[in-house]
């Protein structure tokens, strides 16, 4: 717990002189109280509509966390593939990097043509946002595994399926743990964008309607809670991570135990 | 054939059936520029339960040698008889130990070992009884449940010689298993090999850069060229299997070998 101390007073106290000069600005009127409200107000806020703002970030949640475990399988699957075909990877990988190019979010007005006004086109642009970096991270993961391993494992006699449960996979999962982390934080970005295009409901939809009625307290309202729900889903992330792989180096404290 | 070496400069002088035997085995790799001949003329017998060490210069195709003999590379002529039985494939019958350990960090050093046997599906029971032995017998014990990164460099090869070693293989292949190990653990680990390998009578085919190392050790050692790799001559060790470390080292025949292969090696560095 004190290590834990240690590692996080520097950011906090820099979020708190944040805050402080956000509260200053706001009690001095630097600017005008209605275009910078101050933190206290923004605060009456979130409890004066407690059910309004948790009703609207629970459906961004929601439509985060079903892109991710979809953008997630998907990637995982899709990557895979590649790295046990060549010729899946020759063809799916250009292909993919290409269309990392297209700017999904100029998509997303499309998506709300053809999937209407439910949740389904902010899923679908949260699972294409959030599956690159799931995609890019396991390649690299799989392919990073040792040549000398998987030599050792033909002379056990191991199946492939053996080789890629016990070897492959495992030593893979660092590298997934880390496009995981990235990928998690754009899925809650492509379920807000999805609802800026066209919503009657989540945490877009909220910023929308504080914006059009110069609501400005609520529109700092729904930006910080959005904020929480990307903090808690990276924790999460990193939560699991930890939980799983307790001996990979970024999270060793011991050192040798033996001398020779 | 082109080059001088003697054509049965490795044969066993017994009729009986070699547990490894490598039959005029060429290895040519194909590079975008040109052909290379990484080894050529290459002719040994290793008799069962020997211990035979491979020296030579950097590059010569030592370790290509033990890729050929466990299957995990297909010669581009010639043939490699494991106990008389043609390799045409990754073997199973052979343990491989490498210069890096290449254990799975996620697992403890027991865990470990016991891939050998989940992949091969042995009896688990047998498989525990047999990895608290080999621990015991590496000086392992009481590192059962240590992670890789809580080992020493010497600690982890040991590990991986003990996963060589879980399904009794009649051939242990090892590529410059001490090469990364300082001397003094390197030292220790050679009476300790010399040690298991008294114990477990396996045939040993070990890849070494240290002339010492492959003179304590083996019963032949094997010298070989520069790239395009042969053996160029069979140096006959001649001291007993049980070996003191120390009076070794001060044997004549110790000194006798060491003497001849620095000679072999110098005149092959004078020629360069």
């Amino acid at each position: 717990m004190a290590e834990a101390a240690e590692k996080s007073w520097r950011p906090l106290a820099l979020l708190l002189v944040c805050f402080g000069a956000w509260w200053v600005i706001a009690a001095a009127e630097l600017v005008e109280p209605y275009l910078v409200p101050s933190p206290g107000r923004t605060l009456d806020v979130v409890l004066d509509k407690p059910d309004y703002l948790w009703h609207h970030s629970w459906v961004t949640t929601y439509e985060t966390l079903i892109g991710f475990v979809i953008a997630v399988g998907v990637g995982i699957l899709s990557a895979v593939v590649m790295v046990y075909s060549s010729t899946v990877e020759k063809t799916l990988y250009p292909v993919l990097l290409f269309a990392q190019v297209v700017p999904k979010i100029a998509i997303a007005p499309l998506f709300v043509v053809w999937l209407g006004f439910g949740i389904a086109p902010k899923i679908l642009i949260a699972v294409l946002i959030a599956f690159f970096p799931v995609v890019i991270s396991m390649v690299t993961g799989l392919k990073a595994v040792d040549p000398e391993m998987l030599e050792l494992s033909a002379t056990m006699g191991a199946s492939p399926w053996q080789t890629f449960r016990k070897i492959r996979f495992p030593a893979s999962l660092p590298h997934l743990f880390s496009g995981l982390k990235v990928a998690v934080t754009l899925a809650v970005t492509g379920a807000v964008v999805g609802e800026f295009v066209g919503a009657n409901e989540g945490l877009g939809y909220v910023i929308l309607q504080a914006n059009g009625n110069l609501d400005t307290p609520m529109l700092f309202a729904g930006l910080l809670v959005m904020s929480l729900i990307g903090v808690v889903l990276f924790v999460a992330v990193e939560v699991a991570e930890k939980l799983l792989l307790p001996w990979h180096a970024s999270r060793r404290d011991g050192t040798a135990v033996t001398t020779y | 054939m082109a080059k001088d070496a003697p054509a049965d400069v490795g044969r066993a002088p017994d009729g009986a059936v070699p547990a490894v035997r490598i039959d005029d085995v060429a290895v040519r790799f194909r590079t975008k520029k040109k052909d290379v001949t990484a080894l050529h003329d290459v002719r040994v017998d290793v008799r069962d339960g020997e211990f035979v060490a491979i020296v030579g210069p950097s590059g010569c195709g030592k370790s290509t040698l033990l890729k050929l003999v466990a299957g995990l590379l297909a010669p581009s002529s010639g043939e490699v008889l494991l106990h008389g039985e043609r390799v045409g494939g990754p073997r199973h019958d052979i343990g491989y130990v490498f210069q890096r350990a290449a254990l799975l960090e996620w697992r403890s050093a027991r865990r470990n070992i016991l891939l050998q046997a989940e992949m091969r599906g042995m009896p688990a029971a047998r498989a525990r009884s047999r990895t608290d032995e080999l621990m015991d017998m590496a000086g392992l014990a009481g590192f059962e449940d240590a992670y890789p990164h809580e080992l020493s460099g010497g600690m982890q090869q040991r590990v991986a010689l003990c996963r060589a070693l879980l399904h009794e293989p009649p051939v242990l292949l090892m590529d410059e298993p001490f090469g990364a190990l300082d001397a003094l653990t390197r030292e220790q680990l050679n009476i300790e090999l010399n040690r298991i390998w008294r114990r477990t009578s396996t045939t040993v085919l070990l890849v070494t850069h240290s002339i010492a190392e492959a003179v304590y050790l083996a019963d032949r050692v094997l010298v070989m060229s520069p790239r395009p790799g042969t053996v160029t001559e069979v140096i006959e060790v001649g001291l007993p299997p049980e070996r003191d470390y120390a009076q070794t080292l001060a044997t004549p025949e110790f000194r006798a070998a060491t003497g001849r292969i620095r000679e072999l090696l110098g005149a092959v560095a004078a020629h360069d």
